[in-house]
């Protein structure tokens, strides 16, 4: 075994016995749904920082944004601003949210929404949102995953599995018997992995490849050989793109069952609103290891799939035992976000979908979440053998497209009940036909152009659809209240948000 | 007065969302294309903003 499998190996045992030591955290009666799944509402500024941090930067940060980059150039960079613009965003946003659910006992954002509006359909829908747009980005830790564990097998990826199931087996188990606990002691170890092995890239890398200047040089001449042509640079017809993709995807980040798992875990409203302010650190190693994506066009590296170019760059620099270091930075900060979904998803089945046969903050209903933990697990992991994911990142990207189409119900139900339920949930509709439609039109591309008036402006998916999504919901809303259609019972008041 | 303050929220959407502003390649920093300084500059911009507007908003009850 070389020393790199040797130090991923100890790395995920270690987390894995954290994992279940976390049942001992606070010494908490963890047959309680809100115990179990968000850690008592305990959380301070520190523990959530981590937490935050270790949940929503995820594979994706440390895989499929430099994949981006080293695919089509600038255009990869739009995480940088998604990850800058993300936190106004949730400071307002998840503030507001905190205060109600805290003072309403809620769990899940479905929770807001029938209590909002007294309307089951619209409940169950924003619930299977949540469940579904969850599916790909746990999927998405998977395929992160596989990226390290490929490397030690001569069977790449094939050979990556029996490991994939391993680690995602422990994942279950430790999830199961702590709950939220467990990934939000390991965020600790998470986090400072990723800290360290970023650092060391960012001092290390460029400077063996002559310095940032020839990075981007030579990564400029590269991107302009290839079959497809791209830039450092965006193109001007690129401009819409990048900001669309950038806003949409920050509209989304806080929605996902997993933000408002973590969110819900904190202890009070002050330590959401200077969170907002401290997790932009994290967004700043994005951005670092984004740029990893040009280091590797630099360093002549080539990979049939992009996925791989972050693991290959490491395996490349560092010594083999910082290379095992590097490794349990991506395997651990794959699972922690995954447990974290996991839970997320699982509160909206058991909360939400299963209500009839789990009533509410009872034994059984905590049962069911940590049951329903285990099948989504096993799940996504099946998602994995036998869906082949070339660019993993657009199936994530399409989660975030069918996670929107919540916005009107959750998002602007936290500031007014202007709209009727049943037209948000003819809205919620659209919207999600229009996503897939666009996302089959465009070939499973999360941008669709609109050619109209002699141009055409190619946009992120999500935005147009949610543009669709609002004008139903603010159409019919008027239509049906001219109809005096009744408007469901509002058991929210104006002091549970203040 | 206080709601004033919600402007500092929207400066960092005035700043990222506007690519034709930022992508250029000059002036360059430690070798880095302004297009890519500039942004991540933002990151920490809007952190200090954030940070200004939690501390200007704090309410005292709030623990």
């Amino acid at each position: 075994m070389s020393s790199a499998a040797a130090v991923l190996s100890i790395a995920v045992l270690g987390v894995t016995a954290m994992g279940f030591a976390a049942a001992r955290w606070g010494g908490a009666n963890l047959s309680q749904l809100e115990e179990w799944a968000l850690g008592g509402r305990s959380f301070g500024t520190v523990v959530s920082w981590f937490l935050l941090g270790g949940d929503l930067y995820t594979a994706y940060t440390f895989i499929a944004v430099p994949a981006l980059v080293y695919g089509v150039g600038a255009l990869g960079f739009f995480a940088v601003p998604y990850a800058t613009i993300a936190y106004p965003i949730a400071l307002v946003v998840l503030s507001r949210f905190w205060v109600v659910a805290r003072r309403r006992g809620y769990v899940t954002t479905a929770d807001f929404v029938r209590d909002r509006y007294g309307d089951r359909t619209l409940e169950v829908a924003v619930a299977l949102t949540g469940v579904v747009a969850a599916m790909p980005y746990i999927a998405l830790q998977l395929v992160g995953m596989r990226t390290v564990f490929a490397q030690f097998s001569t069977l790449g990826a094939a050979g990556a599995l029996p490991a994939l199931t391993i680690a995602f087996v422990l994942l279950g188990a430790y999830t199961y018997a702590s709950g939220l606990r467990a990934p939000a002691l390991i965020a600790f170890v998470k986090d400072t992995l990723i800290y360290v092995t970023v650092i060391a890239a960012i001092v290390v890398i460029p400077a063996k490849l002559g310095g940032w200047q020839h990075v981007f040089s030579s990564a400029e001449s590269a991107l302009a050989r290839r079959p497809h042509p791209s830039s450092i640079l965006l193109a001007p017809g690129q401009y819409f793109t990048y900001a669309t993709m950038a806003f949409g995807s920050a509209l989304s980040l806080f929605i996902y069952p997993h933000s408002i798992t973590s969110v819900l875990a904190a202890r009070s409203r002050e330590v959401i609103r200077r969170n907002a302010a401290l997790l932009p650190i994290y967004s700043l190693l994005l951005g670092l290891l984004a740029l990893l994506g040009y280091c590797a066009i630099a360093a002549q590296i080539s990979a049939k799939d992009a996925s791989n170019v972050v693991p290959l760059l490491f395996a490349r620099f560092f010594p083999n035992w910082f290379t095992g270091v590097a490794d349990a930075a991506i395997v651990i900060g794959a699972l922690v976000p995954a447990a974290i979904m996991c839970i997320g998803a699982a509160n909206l089945f058991a909360s939400n979908v299963f209500r009839e046969f789990s009533p509410e903050r009872s034994s059984v209903e905590t049962l069911v979440a940590k049951l329903l933990t285990l099948a989504i697990a096993a799940f996504a992991l099946l998602v994995v053998f036998f869906v082949p994911v070339p660019f993993a990142i657009d199936f994530q990207l399409l989660g975030g497209a069918l996670m929107l189409q919540i916005f009107p119900a959750f998002v602007l139900g936290l500031w007014t009940r202007w709209f009727h339920p049943k037209a948000l949930f003819a809205g919620w509709a659209c919207g999600l036909s229009a996503s897939c439609a666009m996302a089959v039109a465009a070939g499973f591309n999360a941008n669709f152009t609109i050619h109209a008036f002699g141009g055409s402006l190619t946009g992120f998916i999500a935005l147009y659809s949610l543009l669709i999504n609002l004008f139903v919901s603010a159409l019919l809303t008027v239509v049906l209240r001219a109809a005096r259609l009744s408007e469901g019972l509002d058991r929210t008041s104006a002091v549970d948000y203040a | 007065m206080r709601r004033g303050w919600y402007a500092l929220l929207v400066l960092p959407f005035v700043g990222t969302l506007t690519p034709p502003i930022y992508n250029h390649v000059h002036p360059m920093l430690f070798g880095m294309p302004f297009f890519y300084w500039y942004q991540l500059a933002w990151v920490l911009v809007t952190a200090a903003l954030l940070g200004l507007f939690v501390f200007v908003t704090r309410e005292h009850h709030d623990v």
